[in-house]
């Protein structure tokens, strides 16, 4: 069995706690990393970030692109989305059909 | 295009035409593994666009809901109420194989922790579908609590199914995406380097074995009336 983790600021993923989920809530982009690569270690199946943090660290999110586990993936926080995990989706398509199909 | 830097003989040349034959089975199979893996992205990502849409607008209302209901409690109060969930979420996660690219298929269970059971004297711990269909039951007293939270929790919790069909659904995506990418690339350096060079290699072999052919049949020719004319002296 695989761990569902969420990362982020406190005042935002909280609530996540009470329904069973296994929460982080880093400072600094040193510890949004070291959670991310702790959870990562411990086989969680999904790390999901906010956007806020996602930014800070797009590297050691971007090495687990490849593998089958963690998916990590981009929330809004309390401030509401910053359209990071749309980009991500048509840097997605991008890459795969050459450019993208779904302007806007 | 560049012609293959090898040496023309029949050995070259027969093992030449079984390579080109290989690349032109490889490039074919490719293509359609590309197609088809392409009919599955645009489906998968398609639904990913507008899931993620409904996925953030519910979380940002529910975390909206939630800063309401941390302004008026105390903090300590706050992450007293909710550290002490009776469930845990836990994922079973199984690889599937789509045309050969593997992904993920993870299924999501809440599971009573110890001691919350909801049938303890039950073998099994428990386990139901961590679906937003069945109420929820907070893990804290009303007491202490507000109302808002009570709403931000289960607004939060009705967020869930969503959320965690999104996660499968982007991870899926993802793989998806950078395999076609790697797929397209060998498909166009089989279709665009591979079988030419290959062809042209072949025909260049082909020529230069009939020009010695030819070589070889005119100079027996020449023997040979060179041999006649010596014969009628």
């Amino acid at each position: 069995m695989h761990k569902v983790a969420v990362v982020g600021d406190r005042e935002s993923v909280l609530g996540f706690r009470a329904l069973g989920l296994d929460v982080h809530t880093p400072t600094t982009p040193d510890q949004a990393r070291n959670a991310v690569d702790s959870l990562a270690k411990e086989g969680a199946a999904v790390i999901y970030i906010t956007e806020a943090l996602a930014q800070l660290i797009p590297d050691t999110i971007a090495r687990y692109d490849d593998s089958l586990i963690p998916a990590i993936i981009p929330i809004p926080d309390r401030q509401g989305s910053r359209g990071l995990g749309r980009d991500a989706i048509y840097k997605r398509v991008e890459k795969a059909v050459g450019h993208n199909i779904f302007n806007d | 295009m560049a012609r293959l830097n090898v040496s023309p003989t029949r050995m070259v040349l027969q093992d030449l035409t079984r390579r080109l034959a290989t690349a032109k089975r490889g490039h074919k199979l490719l293509k359609d593994k590309q197609d088809e893996l392409m009919r599955n992205f645009i489906v998968a990502i398609r639904k990913n666009m507008t899931l993620r849409d409904q996925v953030e607008e519910a979380l940002s209302k529910s975390f909206k809901d939630f800063m309401l209901a941390s302004a008026v409690m105390s903090p300590e109060r706050l992450e007293q109420a909710v550290s002490f969930s009776k469930f845990q979420v836990v994922a079973a996660v199984e690889k599937e194989n789509m045309m050969s690219v593997h992904v993920p298929s993870i299924r999501f269970h809440q599971q009573a922790l110890p001691g919350f059971g909801p049938d303890e004297t039950g073998e099994d711990p428990g386990q139901t579908p961590a679906s937003s269909s069945q109420p929820m039951s907070q893990s804290y007293g009303y007491a202490q609590t507000t109302v808002d939270l009570d709403e931000a929790i289960s607004s939060l919790h009705a967020t869930m199914d969503m959320l965690l069909e999104l996660a499968e659904l982007e991870k899926v995506c993802q793989l998806l995406a950078a395999d076609i990418e790697s797929t397209r690339r060998r498909v166009n350096a089989l279709e665009y380097r591979t079988i030419p060079n290959l062809e042209e290699t072949i025909t260049y072999i082909r020529m230069k074995l009939d020009e010695n052919e030819r070589a070889t049949i005119t100079r027996l020719m020449k023997v040979k009336d060179m041999i006649s004319e010596e014969g009628a002296l």
